[in-house]
């Protein structure tokens, strides 16, 4: 079951076992979650899916509102910003397509640049889980709070699950091993890439709040992030958590550009230098230097 | 802190207190017969009220002062940097100012999401705030839905550049909405536009003033 499976049937047991819970649509997912009564998919009008989850919030109850990333942060960015941030209104935010899923869809529905907005307003959590499992886990928490959430699922996904929170170390290296730090579905790819590396690898799903304890436990004073979206959406936090000590940050990641190819997530990955070969070939790049 | 409960008579002192401006026109103030109505007849303990249209807010922090909302002593320090009212209102400084306002377009979506769940809303916009797209993505689905714990009032001054040919109430009687007209400075008659609605659907009440230009 994917992720975006995996969240259909988890908002819809949300919705019969917790009345605080409502979701709002925008047609997206509309079918796959189902009728409820507090399942209010308004059509087309993403202002208005981020509004009424304010509304909603603002009576108490814990919306949930989900469309293609596009849709759901960047066309309703100033409802985000003002109707819950402003507000101090909570809502979970989901969304699908991560950066390049929606390949052959074209720039329109593609958003490597949403975490980095989003990290841009304050008081967000944000999940980038990298498995279905994570998906579950994370989404059943965001839904406990009353805290802003954004949850960024992705058709990539690694080969397993990661337990744990903030920044949880996979492998170590050897004394002033460098740090690959890998966020989200980016880790297998990472993992392949490393193998006979002698570097340390780690792991997040949550890039917001940035676990800086976490890193400054493990990171040596080379820190290189593989993130799927954006390249060097986190590189501001890393550099703040480690003020105080001389270091190199190398970001791997979705260039900044306009990247006009369709095709397949896969051709994507590869353009973009996020498959193995690629990782491998950006972090020889950087330990020679 | 002084709190009061004052009466329509009282409001131009207010204002003055907020303006500093002694010769403050109360009728210059577009909003605030309607703000004051809402207020003083309309609005029940348990009802929402979200001014969306939160530019110039002064009528509406008299009117909160008039009521007890506020402190009265409060509007002296309007705009200064402690003081809990600026020149768009803040929920997190004002609780009784419902939702924080300032770009247009935001209120009418929000109280949508609070009458979904239950409650009664009455939500103000302007005329030109109208023109912002985003209000016509709540009064569409609105209307489709019948949300009938939903009442609008637009405060019609004519200040949108373009305007509305055939009349603002008009496009939301075709979105589905029962709508009525009135005279934005009549306190009755605005209170009769409030009461027209025919209950099983949003309503909204178009209460024309005197045009801005």
């Amino acid at each position: 079951m994917s992720m975006r499976e995996r969240f259909y049937a988890l908002a819809g047991d949300a919705l019969d076992e917790d009345v605080r819970v409502a979701v709002v649509s925008a047609e997206i997912g509309v079918g796959e979650i189902g009728p409820h009564p507090r399942h209010f998919n308004v059509g087309i009008r993403e202002q208005l899916m981020i509004g009424v989850a304010a509304g909603l919030a603002l009576e108490g109850m814990r919306p949930v509102a989900h469309s293609y990333t596009p849709f759901v942060v960047e066309r309703p960015y100033e409802q985000v910003k003002l109707d819950l941030g402003h507000q101090d209104l909570g809502a979970v935010l989901v969304s699908t397509g991560a950066s390049y899923d929606a390949s052959t869809a074209g720039r329109t529905h593609q958003a490597p640049e949403d975490v980095a907005v989003m990290a841009a307003l304050p008081g967000w959590t944000i999940h980038v889980p990298g498995h279905p499992d994570e998906l579950g886990r994370l989404f059943r928490r965001a839904l406990r709070s009353d805290d802003r959430v954004y949850v960024r699922m992705s058709q990539e996904e690694n080969v397993a699950r990661v337990d744990g929170d903030g920044i949880v170390v996979l492998r170590r290296g050897g004394e002033g091993a460098a740090l690959v730090l890998a966020v989200g579905p980016a880790l297998s790819e990472t993992l392949l890439a490393t193998a006979d590396l002698d570097v340390a690898v780690a792991y997040t799903a949550t890039p917001r709040p940035f676990d800086a304890d976490g890193l400054r436990a493990v990171a040596g004073s080379d820190v290189v992030l593989v993130e799927p979206y954006l390249a060097g959406t986190s590189a501001g936090e890393v550099a703040a958590a480690l003020v105080d000590r001389p270091t190199r940050i190398f970001s791997i990641g979705v260039p900044l550009g306009e990247f006009r190819h369709y095709g397949t997530p896969a051709e994507h990955r590869a353009a973009h230098g996020l498959d193995a070969r690629g990782i491998r070939a950006s972090l020889e790049r950087f330990l020679r230097t | 802190m002084a709190i009061a409960t004052l009466g329509y008579d009282d409001l131009p002192a207010l204002l003055t207190r907020l303006t500093g401006d002694e010769k403050h026109d109360v009728s210059a103030v577009s909003t605030l017969d309607v703000l004051w109505v809402l207020h003083d007849r309309v609005l029940g303990p348990d009802d929402r009220f979200l001014l969306s249209k939160g530019h110039g807010p002064a009528a509406f922090y008299a009117v909160l002062a008039a009521k007890g909302l506020i402190p009265v002593d409060a509007l002296d320090g309007f705009g200064s940097f402690n003081s809990m009212l600026g020149y768009h209102p803040d929920r997190t400084l004002v609780p009784a100012a419902g939702i924080g306002s300032g770009s247009l377009g935001h209120g009418l979506a929000i109280a949508v999401g609070a009458a979904l769940a239950g409650r009664r809303v009455y939500c103000l916009v302007g005329d030109a705030e109208l023109d912002e797209g985003s209000n016509w993505e709540a009064v569409q689905y609105a209307g489709r839905i019948g949300l009938e714990r939903l009442a609008v009032v637009v405060v019609d001054n004519r200040s949108s550049t373009y305007g509305w040919p055939d009349g603002i109430h008009a496009r939301f009687a075709l979105e589905g909405w029962s709508a009525a007209r009135c005279d934005g400075r009549d306190h009755d008659a605005i209170e009769q536009a409030f009461a027209a609605s025919d209950g099983d659907r949003p309503h909204v009440v178009v209460a024309e003033v005197a045009t801005k230009r």
